[in-house]
């Protein structure tokens, strides 16, 4: 009883940090925009300049940012039970960098522009031929280890092949872009993209979001989870579906970004006990918390620089990843 | 032939390192070379790797003096002398091609690759460097220097006159004072220190970015062009033929919500390097703000 208090009170906590920062997001930017008028030329039915700023840029921005953030929380906290590795995360199984390679075909050679679904379709088929390859590779028992290395091998595979891409595009800036892709970024994202990418995302949502009692048995072994009446291979397509649909989508319209589904996970589990199921809805929370942040800090820390979102993430998750590593050295060997 | 002049240079370096160690010697030597220098032939192989140095030492060059220039020189979406760009064997800017095109002067910009340079230097070349100009003053610069290097003073002379002239009409021509700003692929903007903002003056608008202290080349977030309202948009998005991010900006909802302005597609490729091309830009500037004046 009392530790589903805890578990209510913190799901509460991190949902109203979810909202403070999303409307922080709305706040943030170059044009110098009152908390009140910004407020007001969200809702009110003038046209204006400060309407036009908050309602097809920054809205967008942060409707994305909440989105991406608990797309990418919710795949790690699923992608760490199912796998039962610690080490699991969208963007270090490749997953992320597969979307971008997907994306990126999708962009560069027009294809996209003829047909706007190519977009999140294409970086959905990227993700689930890394989620894929990387099972194929670790095997049906793959060890922590096998399963990190061969999610290192798709990422550079799919980070070469997006470099290659970009830099035999025609066009001059496409070179350019190969670090919004690796390192992601919601700058200038519009309502188009939100169009776009949100459904899938949703989808993506729904699947991951259903596997809170398998993953709770799963924890048992996948014996035990059986024998409870789990349906492994129903377990195992939403599972990859689900993560591609997500991660696929978020990726088409803000690039890769990496370590959040790493880091969520491992903060929030000791906050909702060794329950999957709880981990879930709090990671996705405390995603959009930590994807929402890093997107207000990019723009407070250097507002004319455009830094990228993987710059802040990546500052934050990288040394959690040595931690991890350090932590869990004896059972990678 | 590259042997030959690679040992003649050697020789020189030779003595130009004598000169360091033996004042006396480096005097006696200064008397018997420096006429020598004053009538150095003019050269006869020039190639040049930089965009604007290509630009101008095209309209400079005499008959066969020229020999490369390189791609971008090619390329419409950044030059304005693509047709007679063709007469010119094209280079790419490489130290291991332009060696073995042995010129006798190659012309480079202070951002040509700095690996390259060193390397054409080390191999005994003659490599004049040029900084991208920022002004009509800086044009002026270069069109007398490379005037002088390519000993061909009176057709430099000739340019800057006709820079001059036309200087000259823009400033009597009417001076609006309506605001522009540039809008450029990734939203970067032009302001203070730019050709571009030489390009607005001379026509007699107001650059918004520098009102807003932006100088040199750098973003101007969509967030902020909304909020500035300039009277005029000079775009400089290209059609590549391929699409990229970069110019989802000039596509962007709140972009093209601005559409009451009047938009203007500025010649860029007449916009990056100075020379007399670049005041057709600021004609078509002045004309587009007469006419914005009428409703």
């Amino acid at each position: 009883m009392n530790a589903d208090r805890r578990y209510h009170v913190l799901i509460a906590l991190l949902a109203a940090l979810t909202l403070m920062l999303f409307l922080l997001s709305l706040t943030v930017g170059p044009a110098a925009i009152g908390f009140g008028d910004s407020m007001a030329a969200l809702v009110s039915a003038r046209a204006g300049g400060i309407a036009l700023i908050m309602r097809e840029i920054r809205l967008p921005r942060a409707i994305l940012g909440l989105m991406i953030g608990a797309t990418l929380g919710l795949s790690g906290a699923v992608l760490q039970g199912y796998l039962r590795n610690p080490l699991a995360e969208p963007g270090l199984l490749g997953i992320s960098a597969s979307a971008s390679l997907g994306a990126v075909l999708a962009i560069y050679t027009g294809l996209s522009a003829v047909f706007s679904l190519a977009l999140p379709l294409a970086a959905l088929a990227g993700a689930v031929a890394a989620v894929l390859v990387v099972q194929a590779l670790a095997g049906a028992r793959g060890s922590a280890l096998i399963v990190i290395l061969a999610g290192i091998a798709v990422t550079s595979f799919a980070g070469a092949m997006t470099s290659l891409a970009l830099n035999l595009s025609p066009n001059p800036f496409a070179a350019l872009e190969i670090m919004f892709w690796m390192l992601g970024s919601l700058t200038d994202r519009s309502m188009t993209h939100v169009w776009l990418a949100a459904p899938f995302m949703l989808i993506g949502w729904i699947m991951l979001g259903s596997l809170g009692r398998a993953l709770d048995a799963l924890t048992l072994g996948s014996e035990t989870a059986a024998s409870m009446g789990i349906e492994l291979r129903r377990v195992q397509l939403l599972a990859v579906f689900g993560t591609a649909a997500g991660v696929g989508a978020a990726t088409a319209v803000a690039g890769a970004i990496g370590f959040v589904g790493l880091v969520v996970p491992h903060i929030l589990r000791p906050a909702v006990g060794a329950r999957p199921s709880r981990l879930l809805p709090a990671s996705a929370l405390g995603g959009a918390c930590m994807v929402l942040g890093a997107d207000i800090l990019v723009r407070v820390i250097a507002p004319e620089r455009d830094l990228k979102l993987g710059v802040l993430t990546a500052i934050v998750g990288a040394p959690f990843f040595l931690w991890l590593v350090f932590r869990t050295r004896r059972s990678l060997t | 032939m590259p042997e030959g002049g690679r040992r003649k240079h050697r020789r020189l370096r030779a003595i130009f390192m004598r000169w360091r160690v033996n004042l006396p010697m480096a005097f006696a030597l200064c008397l018997s070379v420096a006429p020598a220098v004053a009538q150095e032939p003019a050269p006869r192989r020039v190639v040049s790797m930089n965009l604007c140095t290509d630009q101008l030492a095209m309209l400079i060059a005499g008959e066969g003096q020229l020999h490369s220039v390189s791609v971008l020189a090619s390329d419409p979406h950044s030059s304005a002398m693509v047709g007679q760009a063709g007469a010119f064997v094209a280079n790419h800017a490489l130290a291991e091609e332009i060696f073995l095109m042995e010129p006798d002067l190659v012309l480079a910009g202070t951002y040509s690759s700095r690996a390259t340079v060193t390397l054409l230097r080390r191999l005994g070349f003659r490599v004049e460097e040029f900084a991208p100009p920022r002004s009509f003053a800086d044009a002026r610069d270069h069109i007398a220097r490379i005037g002088e290097l390519l000993h061909r003073q009176q057709r430099a002379a000739e340019l800057i006159a006709m820079t001059d002239a036309g200087l000259a009409r823009l400033a009597a021509g009417p001076r609006s004072g309506r605001t522009i700003a540039l809008y450029e692929p990734n939203s970067y903007t032009a302001g203070s220190g730019t050709l571009a903002n030489e390009v607005f003056r001379a026509a007699g608008l107001v650059n918004i970015a520098e009102k807003l202290g932006i100088s040199g080349s750098a973003r101007l977030p969509l967030e902020q062009l909304v909020m500035a309202k300039p009277d005029l948009i000079g775009r400089a998005g290209s059609d590549y033929g391929a699409p990229a991010l970069a110019q989802e900006n000039l596509v962007h909802p709140a972009f093209r919500a601005l559409a009451r302005q009047e938009f203007v597609d500025l010649p860029v490729a007449k916009m990056i390097c100075g020379a007399p091309f670049t005041l057709d830009a600021a004609f078509m500037l002045q004309d587009a703000a007469g006419k914005q004046r009428q409703p």
